[in-house]
């Protein structure tokens, strides 16, 4: 994904190990790019740790939201996430008992906050156990979206 | 204007210019007062003449601080620990030097008594010039240095019973009745003392030695106590003069050797929490004696006789040399010593002693030597103590580059394959924290450490280790250069660090260099020369501690844990910002200027507005007052 033409690949967990997040640094790229993507596995049904550090501090009040908060109005966020398990456990008699659009809630209405589009979901079931063509299959479709211009 | 102020008028001088232009050519600074002592003596330029060998009694003092010094790194149970090689190596030293001196006089016709007094007063090495030649090259802490320092405490200890023995090896009546050399018939104790049993002697030495022990522990460290808390520093640099005067004279009085008394109550002191204010107040004077009595040693080296019989001075000096070196090189090879620590063992200690000056001395006011033999010896003894300056050289440069290799190359073949990913240079305080972490991580490092004993622990622990000298290339190729990935830096010596980088760039293009940085300008030099990174050796614990500081003032520790990494931050970026002037001293305070500048005024910014990325973020101040106002349309 990295060599996409206009893809800014931006691996959050690499580049602050120790959570000592450049807000500065981070506005900048948010700034110059008009569709943001959160992709990550889901974790205890939300994101890992750092990416809720990153929305604490560089969605900050006056910037992102709130009087004045503009900076983000109108760019599009799209969740692109990974799951241990299948579709039919995020079900209401699943095994996880609500789907992933009630997970994403928080993801989808800071979105909304910031005055941002939230698109819909691209969700990869069962990622540990993907291997060969299922793998390379999701990894097409995936590329084929982060390509669209 | 009084001759004291002109004679230390020219030694200051001496040491001033001496120890620069020696150091500068990469010579021992011990060299640097010999030979400005030549310059300066009789044989010179003349400045100094006579009053060099009263001079010289009065600098060797220098030797005497310096055993109090050296007390005071030796805890009592250190020094236990030392016991074997202080007795194993020392007694062995002394009794094998003696035999050997005694049987070569023995050949040159002189009688046995007078044969076992010159064996007896050569067999003592120079504790001035060995001590401070392993301590200017950081070698006093190698198995080599340790055992060249309890040959030399054993010598001090046996001198007393070596002063004791001379009267009676005496062959004929004394030339002159007092002698000027040793003047200490004048007091009226010592008069009584010489005229009791030899037993009333040694009870005395042995009551001088226990009360230096019991005051040390119940008189002298109250005392101290009590001075330092007057913060007069002046009091305590008297005090600890006073301590180091008072012990020599009252062992000067007994007859023993000051330079032991003072290390015992070194010894004594040596767990007081007074130790390194006493050591740093003392080490000056030291530093200042050793260097005016290596130029008295230096400016009495009688010329005029070694051109008057120019074989056999140098015969003596041969003999004093090589048959020293020998008889020590033997006991290395029976302690089982490494063949470098063995060389550096043997060389450092082949030179004459200063107690051969006194012995000598001695010798004659007692009957034991004729003038003439005893000036002979003296300027032989001086000149073998100005050669071991160029001896330690010939040592480091030849011969332990030729034994390094040696080492390595007996070892097993297939340890000299190495496929580890990483190159550690240097297994020392900064280069264990670093294996230990990779090794955590199951990630090997092949150590290369100049310390062979070192290698040989390093070993036991089951790690791939090297002997030798880092900075060369065979080595490193042996160690595995062309496969590793990284080549970690963490030896404690910028020049060699310097080298190793070239080393490793010119042959080893494929290793990432990762470096220790010594100091602020150092590690401007290594982000000058581009290696992969740099780091200084203390930022990482100091901030550590800084932070901890911080916490304890009350700050949150997320807080505290961010302050710290916002300054590391800060600060490299600074360090990063002024590479290019680093080396222009006016440019750098002008950039720094404006850099305080700059965080003064961001410090005011701050106590306006927070500054810090998560206080902006949960700003709920802000919050607060836009709700108060109704601009936020919340429930």
């Amino acid at each position: 994904m990295a060599e996409i033409d206009g893809v800014t690949f931006h691996d959050l967990y690499e580049e602050y190990p120790d959570f000592y997040i450049d807000v500065e640094r981070e506005k900048a790229l948010l700034e110059g790019h008009d569709r943001i993507v959160w992709q990550h596995p889901l974790y205890w049904y939300s994101s890992p740790a750092l990416l809720k550090q990153w929305f604490d501090v560089v969605l900050q009040y006056g910037w992102a939201y709130g009087p004045g908060g503009d900076a983000l109005k109108g760019k599009t966020v799209k969740s692109v996430i990974t799951t241990g398990s299948g579709p039919r456990s995020y079900d209401r008699k699943g095994h996880h008992r609500f789907t992933i659009d009630e997970f994403l809630r928080p993801f989808e209405q800071t979105a909304v906050l910031c005055g941002m589009v939230y698109e819909e979901p691209i969700v990869f079931f069962k990622a540990l156990e993907s291997e060969g063509d299922e793998l390379a299959e999701a990894a097409s479709t995936y590329h084929r979206w982060l390509s669209q211009k | 204007m009084s001759p004291v102020f002109v004679n230390a008028f020219i030694y200051l001088l001496c040491a001033v210019i001496a120890v620069p232009v020696a150091k500068r050519l990469g010579l021992s600074s011990v060299l640097g007062y010999l030979l400005a002592g030549i310059v300066i003596g009789r044989f010179g330029l003349g400045l100094i003449g006579e009053e060099g060998e009263s001079v010289m009694h009065f600098a060797e003092f220098g030797v005497v601080m310096m055993l109090f010094l050296i007390g005071l790194e030796l805890e009592p149970s250190m020094l236990w620990k030392l016991r074997i090689p202080i007795l194993g190596l020392g007694g062995g030293q002394l009794v094998f030097t003696t035999v050997a001196f005694m049987a070569l006089a023995l050949l040159c016709g002189l009688s046995w008594q007078v044969s076992l007094a010159i064996g007896l007063a050569l067999s003592l090495s120079s504790t001035a010039i060995a001590l401070q030649s392993l301590q200017e090259k950081g070698l006093a802490g190698t198995v080599g240095g340790r055992s060249s320092f309890s040959v030399l405490l054993f010598q001090d200890i046996a001198v007393i019973p070596i002063l004791a023995a001379f009267p009676l090896l005496a062959t004929f009546s004394p030339e002159s009745v007092a002698s000027a050399d040793h003047g200490e018939g004048g007091s009226a104790f010592h008069e009584w003392l010489s005229h009791q049993p030899g037993w009333v002697n040694t009870l005395m030495v042995l009551g001088a030695v226990v009360g230096i022990i019991v005051a040390g522990r119940f008189v002298v460290k109250p005392v101290l106590r009590l001075i330092a808390r007057t913060r007069v520093r002046e009091a305590f640099v008297a005090f600890a003069l006073l301590l180091v005067v008072g012990i020599a004279l009252l062992m000067d009085s007994l007859g023993v050797s000051a330079a032991l008394g003072t290390f015992l109550a070194g010894v004594v002191l040596a767990d007081s929490e007074y130790r390194h204010e006493l050591e740093a107040d003392i080490e000056p004077f030291k530093g200042l004696l050793l260097g005016v009595f290596f130029i008295a040693v230096g400016a009495s080296i009688d010329f005029g006789l070694v051109v008057e019989k120019p074989w056999v001075i140098a015969g003596i000096v041969a003999a004093l040399i090589f048959l020293k070196a020998a008889v020590l090189f033997g006991l290395g090879l029976l302690w089982k010593l490494k063949m470098d620590q063995r060389s550096l063992f043997a060389l450092g200690l082949a030179q004459g002693s200063e107690f051969a000056f006194v012995l000598l001395g001695f010798g004659v006011s007692e009957g034991v030597f004729t003038t003439d033999l005893a000036q002979m010896l003296t300027a032989g003894v001086a000149l073998s103590m100005g050669i071991t300056p160029l001896v330690m050289i010939f040592e480091e440069k030849v011969l332990r580059k030729r034994f390094g290799t040696q080492e390595t190359e007996n070892r097993p073949a297939d340890e000299m394959n190495e496929n580890a990913p990483v190159i550690l240079a240097g297994m020392g305080r900064f280069g264990n924290f670093i294996v230990r972490m990779l090794r955590h991580q199951g990630i090997e490092s092949t150590v290369i450490d100049h310390d062979s004993d070192h290698i040989d622990m390093i070993r036991k622990y089951g790690m791939k280790a090297f002997y030798g000298d880092a900075t060369r290339y065979d080595l490193l190729e042996a160690a595995g250069a062309r496969e590793a990935k990284l080549l970690v830096i963490a030896i404690d010596n910028e020049e060699q660090i310097g080298q190793l980088i070239e080393t490793a760039r010119k042959h080893f293009p494929n290793l990432q260099i990762l470096s220790r940085a010594m100091s602020m300008s150092h590690q401007y030099e290594l982000i000058e020369k581009g290696i992969e990174y740099a780091v200084h050796q203390n930022s990482g614990s100091a901030l550590q501690l800084a932070e901890h500081a911080l916490v304890r003032l009350g700050r949150r520790s997320y807080q505290a844990s961010r302050a710290a990494r916002t300054f590391a931050k800060k600060d490299l970026e600074r360090t990063h910002a002024t590479v290019p002037f680093h080396r222009d001293q006016s440019a750098m305070i002008d950039v720094v200027r404006k850099q305080v500048a700059e965080m003064e005024r961001q410090f005011e910014r701050d106590q306006e507005e927070p500054n810090e990325e998560l206080d902006k973020a949960w700003d709920t101040e802000r919050i607060r007052n836009d709700l108060a106002e109704g601009r936020l349309p919340l429930d």
